[in-house]
Order: structure tokens, then sequence, then C-alpha cells
């Protein structure tokens, strides 16, 4: 990638158009972060590409001053997909909801991640369908009552960490927007990230699911609720950061903050990030935000591209000539 | 059987202008490989040829039964042939099941050569045969040469170190090689085609090679024959070099040539389907020619994809069957409202559903022009014969990068499989259209949605400076575009992508009508019908009927002067394989026209014979 001279600020990335969003939506949030990081990055703008499909939260690239691709609903994946192995050298972002990429384009999202295809991915979960004004979503917690589900949800919800980690993610983490400073740190890190990386957002929809995750966001029990994976770090949380948790046969347990584990994103096996995933469902245990899992792993638009050039240096560049004569051939006259 | 020697020279040779010989055998039996190389063979000998290949939906079904059964049809001719012939001369049946099936197609006095080894009682019941055809006298309208294959083989190979069950698998070149004694050819180019692909394995290039020679002997040394047939080389085949092309082979390459004459990469996203998949395999193997091929999830992805790499400069394009498309027909539409270049190759096969997924149709056509949702205009090509395919994807790279919008090739299973000399074309005669990207902002600044002389809106690769612009599938401002649900605008832009889709019109040729300028009847084609459309009406114009053909390559939008040429006929014939779908466009398009609809819709194409029939009684019953 090439640098620019002079430096990006987070104004050259605001696109003249209005934002149309709720106000009070948090994806108000995100934009604003994804600004400041992207403008530190020192890729020039027009190198940056945001794919997106359908959905509140798939209006992203419209304000993004960068090239943008706002597609069809559940697609973004294969767009990206396409983009980044046609162009290697663009950052290419891609920006979905949990309708979006969990419901209709949950075959697409298991496959960019599976491949890795070097693709940030910004998942905006608000746990319902926004644009389509409030049905439930594969992530709404079961019995969540909305219009197409007036005596509660049947289903059991999908959680996209997990379901990242099933399908060999090289990299997966999770955010809060209200939590600005711990979503530029992970976006960062996604963004330095070679390979596909997911990161979900909890993001508040304050129209049709508004609060739904301000029982471990909000700012005075975000501490105790929640507990951030840092590589390298000791897993500890609580307001005083005097919990801990220690892996106790296969399952975390909470112990003292000292005898906590230290954190690892890179183990052999994606066990212990998809443990961590699972936490959520046990009661009295915090939510997990940060880096679930981050490992190298070879990338799909680069593989790609090395065949392209390694039959070129076998072969030859062929010529429109050798395209046509070519096979078995004979003349008349 | 007789061992009296007969030496070659003493059998009579006869000549023959063209010969239709269909194999017809197990799916495992390795009749498509026998097929291809007596076409290869007939071909580098300079006849005219036809080919087509019959194949079944599974892969093996079981053994020795009906579903089981793959034929692969070739006529070879020393005049100027165009279709694959109506019904054979020579039937070689490996098994009762493809000689109950396949001998009702056979002309009376026509030659059944029949493996004998494999019509024991059990080989009868898997055929669901209650008697034998070989002692019934069901065969007594045709000349049956008996021979046991299976036995012959045996004999030929003893000492191979091969298996029995290997030996028996080199059944298919003991065959070829009694054809090609038959019809007097040589048996070099097999020899060399099984050196290269057994190269390193010599003992199955040993064994099939000695199969071959043993089979071309024993029409030597056995009195199996009557006499040989010859067929001359074509002399009316133009100047120049040839090789045999199929159809999805030359769609391939056109696409690669396509991209090359525009100057951009090309990118294809696909999903197997049959019978497209041939497509993704071929250009796949061009890698040297910087072509990226992307294996897709589903059709939706692959041809997402494709749209993506369009954005990025590259020629996206995708290819599929009914299927597929209906499963495109979203992506479709935003290729439409993002206009970017994009080509969707869709090789029809019969349907609805899964239909027939090996045999041909050309009922996609309103699928392709219509099926979209609201306003949604898309140029649709059709290729007519498997070497007609090579320059019918430059033309829908030509138009898909001139008029920057997606375009819909039509192609079909018959014209996928099937094969045909190709005279090759002088790379200085292939048509350039470079594609112009714009690299900075023009004088009163960039608009992503302003128009040149095309209707045209500018191509911009991501990754040039200052030219940073969104694009997306929400109604778009005219010049700026930006979102704009403004309903005027609407209107304008709804306008705006069908006139420029209309203005295609302006580059394309009008086609000429081949026989009587005026006359009684016009019969009109599109697609794969192209090849007996030209045989029947070629028959009956020889009987002194006032009859012209003619032949659509582009059927949407139809191209300028139609009109002006149906005005001249008293009546237009338009046989189709479908319910008669291009006749509705017609009667739509060109009001106060005689068109008479002919369709056919059973996975086959027409016969010659049955078009010159219609043609006739059409000429009857207008006097
Ligand atoms: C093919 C298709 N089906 C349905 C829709 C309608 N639709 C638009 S957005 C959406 C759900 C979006 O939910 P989510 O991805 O969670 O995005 P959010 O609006 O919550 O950000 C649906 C069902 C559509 N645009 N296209
Ligand atoms: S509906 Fe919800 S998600 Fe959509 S913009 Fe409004 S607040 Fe945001
Ligand atoms: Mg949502």
């Amino acid at each position: 990638m090439t640098l620019d001279n002079a430096p990006l600020t987070k104004k050259d990335l605001k696109s003249d158009q209005d934002v149309r969003w709720c106000p009070g939506c948090g994806d108000y949030a995100i934009l604003n972060s994804v600004q400041g990081i992207m403008a530190g990055l020192g890729i020039p703008r027009h190198q940056m590409l945001f794919v997106s499909g359908i959905g509140c939260s798939s209006r992203f690239p419209y304000y993004m001053n960068t090239y943008g691709l706002h597609s069809i609903h559940g697609r973004a994946p294969a767009f990206a997909t396409g983009i980044k192995t046609a162009n290697p050298e663009l950052s290419v972002w891609m920006v979905t909801g949990d309708g979006d990429g969990l419901s209709i384009g949950g075959n697409h999202f298991a496959h960019i991640l599976r491949r890795n295809v070097d693709v940030k991915i910004l998942l905006f979960n608000n746990e319902v369908y926004g644009l389509t004004k409030g049905q439930f979503s594969p992530t709404s917690p079961q019995g969540m009552k909305t219009k197409t589900s007036p005596m509660g949800s049947v289903e059991r919800p999908m959680n996209p960490v997990s379901f990242a980690l099933g399908c060999g993610a090289s990299f997966v983490a999770r955010t809060i927007d209200t939590h600005q400073k711990h979503m530029e740190q992970t976006l960062l890190a996604a963004a330095h990230h070679k390979g596909a990386a997911l990161v979900e957002i909890y993001q508040n929809c304050v129209i049709f699911n508004d609060g739904f995750i301000e029982g471990v966001a909000e700012k005075s029990v975000r501490d105790e609720k929640t507990i951030d994976l840092r590589p390298g770090e000791p897993l500890v949380f609580g307001k005083a950061r005097d919990k801990g948790l220690k892996m106790a046969g296969w399952e975390p347990a909470i112990v003292e903050a000292a005898q906590a584990d230290t954190w690892k994103a890179d183990h052999a096996s994606p066990g212990p990030a998809f443990a961590m995933a699972q936490l959520q469902n046990q009661a009295g245990m915090p939510r997990p935000i940060g880096i679930f899992r981050s490992v190298a792993a070879p990338l799909f638009d680069q593989g790609m591209n090395e065949q392209v050039q390694k039959s070129i240096a076998k072969k030859g560049r062929g010529s429109l000539k050798d395209l046509v004569y070519s096979g078995e051939m004979w003349t008349v006259g | 059987m007789s061992t009296t020697r007969a030496s070659n020279a003493e059998l009579p040779l006869q000549q023959y202008e063209n010969i239709v010989i269909r194999f017809a055998g197990d799916s495992g039996d390795g009749m498509q490989i026998t097929g291809n190389q007596f076409t290869h063979t007939a071909a580098v000998i300079g006849n005219d040829l036809a080919t087509f290949p019959d194949f079944p939906a599974e892969i093996r079904a079981p053994a020795g039964t009906v579903p089981g059964v793959s034929g692969f049809q070739v006529r070879f001719s020393s005049s100027d042939i165009h279709t694959p012939g109506d019904q054979p001369d020579v039937l070689v049946a490996m098994n009762p099941a493809a000689l109950a099936i396949n001998v009702k197609d056979l002309k009376t006095g026509g030659i059944v050569i029949v493996n004998t080894g494999q019509f024991g009682e059990r080989d009868l019941a898997k055929a669901g045969l209650a008697s034998n055809p070989l002692t019934d006298g069901s065969l007594k309208a045709f000349r049956v040469i008996e021979i046991d294959i299976n036995q012959r083989v045996k004999e030929a190979l003893t000492g191979s170190p091969l298996t029995p069950k290997e030996v028996q698998r080199c059944k298919n070149f003991y065959t070829l090689g009694l054809m090609y004694w038959l019809y007097n050819r040589p048996l070099e180019n097999t020899i060399k085609w099984l050196g290269e692909k057994f190269a390193s394995k010599p003992d199955l290039r040993d064994a099939n090679t000695k199969a071959l020679q043993a089979g071309f002997n024993a029409g030597d040394i056995q009195e199996l024959f009557q006499g040989r047939f010859e067929v001359a080389p074509c002399a009316s085949m133009p100047k120049g070099t040839y090789r045999n092309i199929m159809g999805n082979e030359a769609l391939a390459m056109g696409l690669v040539a396509g991209a090359e004459l525009a100057g951009v990469p090309l990118f294809c996203g696909s999903y197997p389907i049959t019978p497209a998949s041939g497509i993704l395999e071929q250009l796949a193997s061009y890698k040297n020619y910087g072509v990226l091929t992307f294996q897709a999830e589903d059709e939706i992805a692959a041809i997402c994809a494709a749209i993506g790499a369009s954005y990025t400069g590259h020629l996206g394009m995708t290819s599929t069957s009914g299927p597929g498309m209906a499963l495109k027909s979203e992506a479709m539409g935003l290729a439409v409202s993002l206009e970017l270049p994009l080509v969707i190759v869709d090789v029809q096969r019969g349907g609805p559903s899964t239909g027939l997924p090996t045999k041909t149709e050309q009922a996609d056509l309103l699928q392709a022009i219509f099926g979209r949702n609201s306003e949604a205009p898309i140029p649709v090509l059709a290729c007519s014969m498997p070497s007609d395919a090579f320059d019918c994807a430059i033309e829908a790279v030509r138009i898909a990068v001139q008029y920057m919008t997606p375009v819909i090739l039509l192609s079909d299973g018959y014209i996928a499989n099937g094969s045909e000399p190709w005279r090759l074309p002088k790379i200085e005669d292939l048509p350039r259209f470079p594609a112009k990207f714009l690299t900075k902002v023009p004088e009163g600044g960039f608009m992503p949605y302003a128009r040149d002389d095309k209707r045209a809106r500018p191509w911009v690769k991501p990754g040039t400076p200052e030219l940073e612009h969104r694009i997306g599938g929400i109604e778009k401002s005219h010049l700026t575009g930006n979102i704009n649900y403004d309903p005027l605008n609407h209107e304008f832009m709804v306008r705006m992508r069908n006139d420029k889709v209309m203005g295609v019109r302006d580059t394309i040729p009008t086609p000429k009508p081949k026989g009587p300028d005026s006359g009684d009847l016009l019969v009109l084609g599109w697609g794969s019908t192209a090849g007996s459309i030209a045989s029947a009406v070629e028959v009956v114009q020889a009987r002194g009927r006032k009859v012209a053909a003619m032949h659509l390559r582009h059927v949407w939008p139809l191209p300028k002067g139609l009109d002006a040429i149906f005005a001249r006929y008293r009546a237009i014939l338009v046989p189709e394989m479908n319910l008669g779908q291009m006749a509705r466009i017609l009667r739509s398009e060109y009001g106060g026209v005689n068109f008479v609809s002919y369709p056919k819709v059973q996975g086959q194409p027409f016969f010659t014979a049955e078009l010159v029939t219609k043609i006739e009684e059409l000429l009857e019953t207008k006097r």
C-alpha cells in the first residue's frame, strides 16, 4: 500500500452526504470511531473501500469519503471477495448487520471467514431488523416480542462469535458502540490483522430495541458485567479488577484476580476462544469483549493471485495468438 | 467366425458424401472418448463435421441399464454441413440397453455393430428386454454385424500386465479401431493422443494402443464387412487454419479474447452446474492469461463477486444454467443500477427446475430479457454454433464495456457439448474496443453518473486519487449518483437506463436473409436452431422454393431494419426449442407481420427433416 504524504484527518473521511440514521442510533458512534482510526492508518483515502449489504447499518459506505459499494441484502461478503481478489492493494472494509450477515447472508459470511479473504468485517449487532422496522433477527433472544413474534420469538439466538470461530475465522473480536476507547482499540487490532477480521459490535437501536445491551454495557455496570480479552494479559474483571477467570477442567471458573489465567488468542485450537464465547449463556459470568482469536493464516486473495503469477512464470503470459492457435490444428488450402 | 483372409485392397471402397455414426454404450464404456477421437481424426483428415454428445444426467447409473446409456453422434462430410444429422447411418451398440434405445433412430438399411460379448441373459434383463433383439427378428431392417468385443479384447491383450477388469476397459479403443478400418481412417492421431494422455501410465497406453490396432486389424482379417467406406475431405472448406472446437471451449476462449481486446483482466465468478461447468473449468486453465477464476459458494456469490471485480476495473463474468440464472436475478438488477460491465452466460438446459440437466432447450429467453424485478433492461445475445460462441463472447464483452452494462449471453446444451471445425480467425481481424478508464477529475468536476455519446457512465478504478465515489442499488441522481428518491428523477433514470440499452442497436448490424430477398417464407431462427434451419432451407431451396433463412444473434434489443425485411415475405416461420417465446416477442414488437411459431420442447434439437416437412406444409397452405 502506498503512503500518502499528507496525513488524513477524521474530517477528510466524512462524505458530503447527510447521515440519515435515527438520532441517538449507535451507528453514529461507530461511524465516528471508524473515521477516527482509519485516518491514522497511513492508508490513502483512495485505497479505502467500504462494501455493505442492506440494512440501517449497511448505509455506512455512503458516509465515508472513500470508494464504496452499497450492494444487496446479505451478499456483501461476495462483493468484498471479488473486490479484494481483483485488487489486493485496496484496504477493503465490510459493514453488515445481524440480519444481513447472519440470516440472508449467513452462507457468504461463513465462506469469507473460511477462505480468509483479507477484509475487515464490522457486524453491527442490534439484535433486531432495524430497516424493516423491528422484526426479530437471528441474534434476538428467545421470547423477544416483535410484530412478527407477538407471543415471543420461539427461536434460539445464534452467537456471531461462536459462528465465526466455527468457520475457522483467523480474527474474531467483539466491542460495544458506547465504549469508544475499547471500540477504537479493537478496530485498530482488526485493521492490522492480515486476513478476514470479524468485529462484532453491540449497537443500540433506539427505536426498535433500545437498551438491549444496557444490562452489561451501561457504563456503571460495564466493568462488573464484561471481561476484556486482551492477548498476553490476565483475564481479570470487576470494578476493582479483583476477579478473574481460570480454566477449571473444561470450563472457565471465576477466581481471585491473582489466580487468573493469562489470555491467549492464538491457541492452536479455537477451543478456549469458543469457551469464552459461550460464557454469556451461564448465569453470573461476565460477557467477554475484546479479542477472542487472532492467528496467522494464508490469505485467499494472495493465494489466488500467486497462482496467476506462477502460471505466467511457468507458461509465459498468454497472447491472443497463443489462445486461439492452440490444440490440434490443420490447414486447408 | 471365419478366418479367411481378405486383404485391404480386395475390398471395394465405396465413396459417401457424408456419414453419421452414433457410438452408444454404458456410461462407463468410454463412448464420449471414442466419439471425440473419431471426430479429431475426421477433422485432421479435412472432413467438415458436427457432433452431438448425449449423455445421462447420472454419472454412472447402474451398469447395463437404459438410464445409464451414453451416446455420441458424429457426422463427417465431404461437403458443407450444419448439423450432426437426423439419423445415424451406423450405430455402434456396446450393450443391449444401448441397442434398445438407439436403434429406433437408425436409418433403414443402416449398419448396427453389436458387441455380443455383452448380450447374455442378465444383460438383456438389465436392459429390460424380454427377448433378444439379435434373434427375435426386430433388427431385420438393418445390417447387423455381430462381434464379441469382450472376447476379442481379452485375446488381443493376453500377456498384458493389466487386470482383467482393466483389459475390458480397453473395449472402446478396439471398437474405435474397427471403425477406423471401416472408414479408412489413419490411427496415428489417436495413437499420439494415447501417448500423451497416458504418458505416466505406459501399461494403459500400450494396452489401449494394442486394442486400437487389434480392432483395425480385425476389419482387415475377418470378413465382418462386405466393403469399406470413404468420405473424402471437404473441398468447399474455405482456406485457413482449423481446429475442432466445442461450444463451451469456444465461449471461454471468446471471453478471454474479449477481455484482452478490451485491455482489462478477466474475472470469472461461477458455481458448477451442467451444462455450463465446462466454461469455469476451461477458464481455470487460462491463469497465464491473467484470468482469475473464483468457484463461489453459490450462484449468487458468483455473480456478486464478479460485479465486485468489475467495480475494480476487471471484466467480471459469471456462467451458469437456468436454475443459477434464477438465483442471480437480484444481483443482475444491481448491475443494471450500478452500470458496470458484466457478462452473464446462461447455457440453457431443459427445465423447469432441475428438468433435463443434460438436454438442450431455449426456454430461458424471456427470463433473460425480462426476468428481473422492475425495469431492468439488459442486452441479450445468443450463440448459434460451437464456433460462433467465440465471436458472440467477444461481442458480449464489447457491449458490456462500451455501454457500461451487464450483458446476457445465451448458449445451450446442444452448443455447449457439440463440436465442429473452426476456421481460426486472424488475430489482426479481431475487433478492438479498449476500455476507457477515467483517471483524473475532468473539467467541470467528477460526476459518477455523467454520460458519453452511448449514454455510458465513466468507469473508475478504486485506487484512483480524487475520484472516490459511492455506488449502490438505491436510485441515484442523474449525474452525481447520490441517493435520490425524487419521482421525476426516478422516471428519468428508468428511461435513461432503458434508452442506453436500446441504443445498443446503433452498433449492431441488421442481419441478412440467406436466399431470395422476398418471397413466400422467411425461416427466422435464433440461437442453436441455426444449423437445422440452414440445412432445412437448403433442402427446400434446392427443390425450387422461394424460401429464405435468417438468424438473429442479438435477441435484445432486436436489430434495426427487421420490419423492412419482414414486410418482404408472406410469412415468417419461427422454430424454437420452447413454446414460442421469440415468436411472442416478435408479435409484440412487429404488429401486422404473420409470424408462425414452430415450437419443439423435447430436450432435442430440430431435425432437418421435420423442419423441411413443416416448411413445405406451410408453403402448401400458402398456395
Ligand atoms: C432480498 C431482500 N429481502 C429483504 C429485504 C428487506 N430488508 C432490508 S434490511 C433487512 C434486515 C436488516 O437487518 P439487519 O441486517 O440486522 O440491519 P439493521 O437494519 O438492523 O442495521 C431486511 C429484511 C431486502 N432489502 N432484500
Ligand atoms: S432503526 Fe434503529 S438501527 Fe436503524 S437507524 Fe434507527 S436507531 Fe439505528
Ligand atoms: Mg440489526
